[in-house]
């Protein structure tokens, strides 16, 4: 597998320093500790809010750290979760005195090593709530498994929460809000190629010419069912129907379409993807009211793609459409 | 706590066909820096189990923790208590390893640790102490229980033969070798399990025919601590000091 790196061990540090001088008007970045914060961070009075997890799903996490969304993210070496030292230290520094609430999607290691900061932050003194995203559909009983994995919605959490934190809402309110959206939301992904961690010399799996993945996570970790591969629009059905039934969205409801890029897909696919999406919702009296489209959780390389549907009303519209300044997410300023 | 019986700490009585009545700091200190010597060997082999069930980096993550801890081994005081090196091995666990094995190993050898407080020596019953606390401390964090295809499937059984071991009146060396014995079956038995915890719960039936990535290193690390209180001790030694 070819890729564009040096040494593979440097990977996220040399990813994070470009990011870091790109970004340099909406950024600042601790090296060791790694985290990445917003410029002006802490903001005193305001909640401040942390997510974090294993790289390689960028922009996820560190491209939504800015106004109206992320004060800090946290990112891990390829694929693994951060360490609770970088996840205290960074909740530390955007601590502006209101409470942290810490975003954390639902991956066992994730999970463990956030829980470890968020006691070590307490015992400091630090009022750290936590919202663990489980948006993914795919994984059917959650009772014999770790449950669903926190995917793509995991984008739409941050903004809203952001949003709610930077109009000033208390720290039960953000965390209030958070739930409100994930408890909205509903993911399901499909893959039409593996991807390669960088220190791996093998793909995470295998998948023959002719065969897709369907109700993968975002680690190339295997999902529902293999199949043989079908027309776009038959592969969007798929995805869409377990979405559908499983809040389920109804005639009359308002929603927010985000077709997510795995990371090797180009737009012009993510654009036919959305397409069929909208006609299947339209069918069903299901208005798409927002709409999101482009590569915001990715996993490495892998072709393929995420369907995430959010049940709106007026609340979680406005706080969408409010300002944000980050990397990958910039509109209303 | 037993009599001191083994203050001549590099020579844990290697001699002797029952193997060591108790074990000591020298021992807590040969058992990471043989951890760590075998998680370096058997990384590849621990990267390829968790590449089949899970995301295929758990031994470059226990590899890289346990080679994090020996610099700091050199710093220990002289008169270091097994418990305080093993907070040393759990703090540096925590901030180095990440992903699952992180958190569920430096919990399990924080609590270990807190269940030797204090004794220099450690006898047949404080291993047994030791061992469960650990588990209990990776069972608090992880919610695993036996049979979910975890690491816990390797520690309970560990756990268990080393409290029947004791009973039957075990010095401190086959205690540990009980453990180790017991852990590596237990890593074994994992294999046609279908997982309900970690990333390998995902895949339902295909996980089965797969051994549990943290069930063998759990094996690797017992088999470690026998391995240091017994009859290679001197090797061990000669090769890392």
């Amino acid at each position: 597998m070819k890729k564009l790196i040096n040494d593979p061990k440097n990977v996220v540090n040399e990813a994070v320093v470009g990011f870091e001088v790109a970004h340099s008007d909406i950024v600042r970045v601790s090296h060791d500790p790694l985290f990445i914060v917003r410029a002006d961070a802490p903001v005193r009075g305001k909640v401040g809010i942390v997510s974090g997890g294993g790289s390689g799903h960028e922009p996820l996490h560190g491209g939504f750290v800015g106004v109206g969304m992320l004060d800090a993210a946290v990112p891990g070496p390829v694929f693994t979760s951060p360490t609770p030292d970088p996840i205290l230290a960074a909740t530390q520094a955007v601590d502006g005195g209101a409470g942290v609430l810490h975003i954390v999607k639902n991956y066992t290691g994730d999970v463990l090593n956030f829980e470890t900061a968020a006691d070590l932050a307490s015992a400091e003194g630090i009022d750290v709530r936590t919202v663990v995203i489980n948006d993914d559909v795919a994984v059917k009983d959650s009772l014999y498994t770790a449950g669903r994995r926190g995917v793509a919605g995991t984008v739409l959490v941050e903004k809203i929460a952001g949003a709610a934190a930077e109009r000033g809402d208390g720290l039960d309110a953000v965390a209030a809000v958070a739930e409100k959206v994930n408890s909205r939301v509903r993911t399901m992904g499909v893959a039409l190629t593996p991807c390669v961690v960088p220190h791996a010399s093998e793909p995470s799996f295998v998948l023959a010419n002719d065969e897709i993945e369907i109700g993968i996570g975002i680690h190339g970790e295997p999902g529902r069912e293999r199949i043989k591969l079908e027309p776009a629009d038959a592969i969007v059905d798929r995805l869409l129907a377990p979405i559908l039934e499983d809040l389920p969205f109804e005639n009359g409801d308002d929603v927010l379409l985000l077709v997510n890029g795995m990371g090797g897909t180009p737009l012009v696919e993510l654009y036919i993807v959305f397409r069929r999406a909208v006609e299947v919702l339209t069918e069903q009296g299901i208005k798409v009211t927002r709409s999101l489209v482009g590569n915001y959780t990715t996993s490495l390389e892998m072709a393929g793609a995420s369907i995430s549907v959010l049940k709106l009303d007026d609340e979680l519209t406005s706080l969408w459409d409010a300002p944000v300044q980050t990397a990958a997410l910039r509109w209303g300023r | 706590m037993s009599t001191d019986a083994s203050t001549d700490t590099g020579h844990t009585n290697a001699d002797r066909p029952d193997g060591a009545p108790t074990v000591d700091t020298a021992w807590t200190v040969r058992w990471i820096q043989t951890s760590a010597a075998v998680l370096a060997t058997e990384r590849a082999a621990l990267n390829t189990l968790d590449r089949d069930i899970g995301d295929g980096d758990h031994g470059e993550n226990m590899d890289r923790g346990f080679q994090a801890v020996l610099p700091k081994l050199a710093g220990l005081a002289a008169d270091a208590s097994p418990g305080s090196v093993l907070k040393l091995l759990a703090t540096t666990l925590i901030s180095t390893v990440g992903g699952a094995a992180g958190p569920l190993y430096g919990t399990a050898f924080l609590k270990a640790a807190g269940a030797i407080t204090g004794a220099d020596t450690l006898d047949g019953a404080a291993l047994v102490a030791l061992l469960t606390a650990a588990r209990d401390g990776i069972v608090l964090r992880g919610k695993a229980a036996v049979g979910d295809k975890t690491m816990i499937d390797a520690w309970t059984p560990a756990v268990d033969a080393a409290v029947a071991a004791h009973a039957a009146g075990a010095s401190a060396a086959a205690v540990l070798t009980a453990a180790a014995d017991a852990a590596a079956q237990g890593a074994q038995k994992t294999e046609p399990l279908v997982a309900h915890k970690g990333r390998a719960s995902y895949l339902g039936e295909r996980a089965i025919g797969h051994r549990d990535p943290g069930a063998q290193s759990t094996s690797f690390l017992l088999q470690a601590a026998a391995d240091s209180a017994g009859d290679s001790v001197a090797d061990v030694t000669g090769a890392t000091e």
